[in-house]
């Protein structure tokens, strides 16, 4: 049986999507002319500043093209629905906000995404516009510990980006804008859980299957299997695992901040994100670990698909700036 | 022998246009199982635009080096994703081989065939036995080479490189996952057969039937 969704054509969902956020959002966002794939901060790009593509496929918004405005990302190229865009739009994005300082590819780390992001910054190296690439591998549930840079990026790339964003507005060198991007991912750790499945526009059928009763920890955003497929719990047992595995790869001491993200997948709503936000904020306080700033809602979706993701942000007095900086976009607002 | 020319090599991409949407379903099946379920929306997408980019041309004034270059511009635009620059470099690649050459002889369209794998592998920095589609076609590469040296025709070793990469995409299920989103999965992704390996096996076989008389 097909899923139901309100769309004209499967095949045309992305592009309309894109007219329809281009119409809701003129004050932030810009298309490129002949490249409707690569969508520009109308404030944001400006010479002398390092420049920020963001990117991926497309079924997770608001990622990434709500992150794209002043202090966070300047452009972002997007692909078909969880698929990385090809080259072209992402070559497009890299020139029209390239400010002489260089520009910073970030994305998550999957091998379509690097691909497709290597090969346009061969390209953009021939408009003689350097490219540096950072990627995010916050995914705790996507491989092990002394494999980091084997994981994946999920709803972290939130925190990630909005530090690179700030470093860039801040009109900090190339340099130090790539080390504060690395420096993000390396303190983002994101576990999510997933209760039930999307379907792609293009064939309106489940992408996995799970049982009426079952969840399944560490489900990755494109329902990628997780690493543990059990019954469904309660939420604070639910979070209570999630939080168990990122503070343990986290081990934060007494007093060390933190910032907060509590996303949902998709149709999982804010009651039930909450509820986990409750309990996250109990098991912080019993450590003894300060919430600096919380985020709870849409941030990284997985299209219709039900679940959640936790995701702790380790501050230090660098990071906090980077986070407190302001930034106006789209989708997404911090004065 | 046989001789292909540019409105032949036109024919062969709509004839894997038209193997990959009958088996658009399949693929998306077997993906949705160790990956993101999407593999055979991006295969059908991507030779459909190569296919009508090389129809668009005019096969009488363009050689195949342009046309295969043509297709392997419209796929990976098309698609992005991993296949796109998979299946873009190997079309480059092998448009690279067959440079200068207005008809294919066996020779030529076995080079070409191999280059395509090379070219995949280069990209995706895959080695066989990670469970990709390298596992068909790294195989597939191999016996068209040693059919044709062997004094076989192109129908031949055509044929020998559909069944290598047959037995290869099928090799993939009792092999763990080390490359691609399915790594992830580990021990998991046994049992499984990878969708890249799988889908391989029809562009080669697409391959073998439309080249082939």
């Amino acid at each position: 049986m097909q899923t139901k969704k309100i769309i004209n054509d499967g095949n045309r969902a992305v592009d309309e999507m894109l007219e329809g956020i281009l119409a809701a959002h003129p004050r932030h966002l810009k298309g490129v002319d002949g490249s409707p794939r690569s969508i520009i901060a109308r404030d944001g790009p400006r010479q002398g500043k390092v420049g920020l593509v963001i990117g991926g496929g497309s079924g997770h918004e608001p990622s990434f093209l709500g992150f794209v405005g002043k202090g966070l990302a300047d452009a972002a190229a997007i692909g078909n629905v969880f698929a990385s865009p090809p080259p072209d739009p992402i070559l497009e994005c890299a020139k029209a906000v390239s400010g002489g300082a260089g520009v910073l590819f970030m994305y998550g780390n999957y091998a379509g995404d690097v691909m497709n992001f290597d090969m346009a910054a061969e390209m953009a190296a021939m408009d003689d516009i350097e490219v540096r690439t950072v990627l995010s591998t916050d995914d705790v549930a996507s491989a092990p510990r002394d494999q980091r840079q084997k994981r994946r990026g999920v709803a972290g790339n939130f925190f990630i980006f909005k530090a690179a964003g700030a470093a860039s507005d801040r009109m900090l060198s190339f340099d130090e804008c790539e080390r504060i991007a690395g420096k993000a991912n390396d303190h983002t750790f994101t576990m999510g859980v997933a209760l039930s499945p999307c379907s792609l526009p293009q064939t309106r059928r489940p992408n996995f299957e799970i049982g009426p009763d079952e969840m399944e920890i560490g489900m990755g955003i494109h329902g990628e299997p997780g690493i543990a497929r059990g019954k469904l719990k309660t939420a604070n047992e639910i979070t209570d695992e999630m939080l168990d595995r990122i503070l343990d790869e986290m081990a934060p001491t007494r007093g060390d901040k933190v910032a907060l993200l509590v996303n949902s997948l998709g149709s999982t709503p804010l009651m039930e994100l909450y509820i986990m936000n409750r309990r996250v904020k109990q098991r912080l306080d019993d450590i003894g670990v300060p919430i600096h700033a919380t985020w709870v809602g849409n941030y990284c979706t997985s299209l219709e698909m039900a679940g959640a993701s936790i995701t702790l942000h380790q501050l230090d007095s660098e990071l906090q700036t980077m986070l407190d900086h302001p930034c106006d976009c789209a989708m997404f607002r911090a004065d | 022998m046989t001789t292909i020319d540019t409105a032949r090599l036109v024919a062969m991409f709509a004839t894997i246009a038209t193997a990959m949407s009958a088996d658009r379903d399949r693929l998306c099946a077997l993906d949705g199982v160790i990956g993101d379920a999407d593999h055979g929306i991006a295969m059908e997408l991507g030779f459909s635009a190569a296919r009508d980019a090389v129809v668009a041309l005019d096969a009488g004034a363009t050689d195949p080096t342009t046309l295969l270059n043509t297709a392997a511009k419209s796929f990976l635009n098309a698609v992005g994703a991993s296949s796109g620059p998979l299946y873009a470099t190997a079309f480059m690649r092998g448009a690279a081989a067959v440079k200068g050459r207005a008809m294919l002889d066996d020779g030529d369209v076995v080079a070409l065939f191999q280059a395509m794998a090379k070219g995949i592998q280069d990209r995706g920095k895959a080695e066989p036995g990670e469970k990709t589609m390298i596992d068909a076609w790294a195989p597939a590469a191999q016996a068209a080479g040693e059919t044709l040296a062997s004094g076989k025709d192109l129908a031949g070793s055509l044929e020998a490189a559909a069944q290598a990469a047959k037995a290869g995409a099928e090799a993939t299920k009792s092999m763990v996952a080390t490359k691609g989103r399915a790594s992830r999965l580990g021990e998991r992704s046994l049992g499984h057969t990878d969708p890249g390996a799988a889908s391989a096996v029809t562009v080669i076989e697409a391959m073998r039937d439309a080249l082939t008389d």
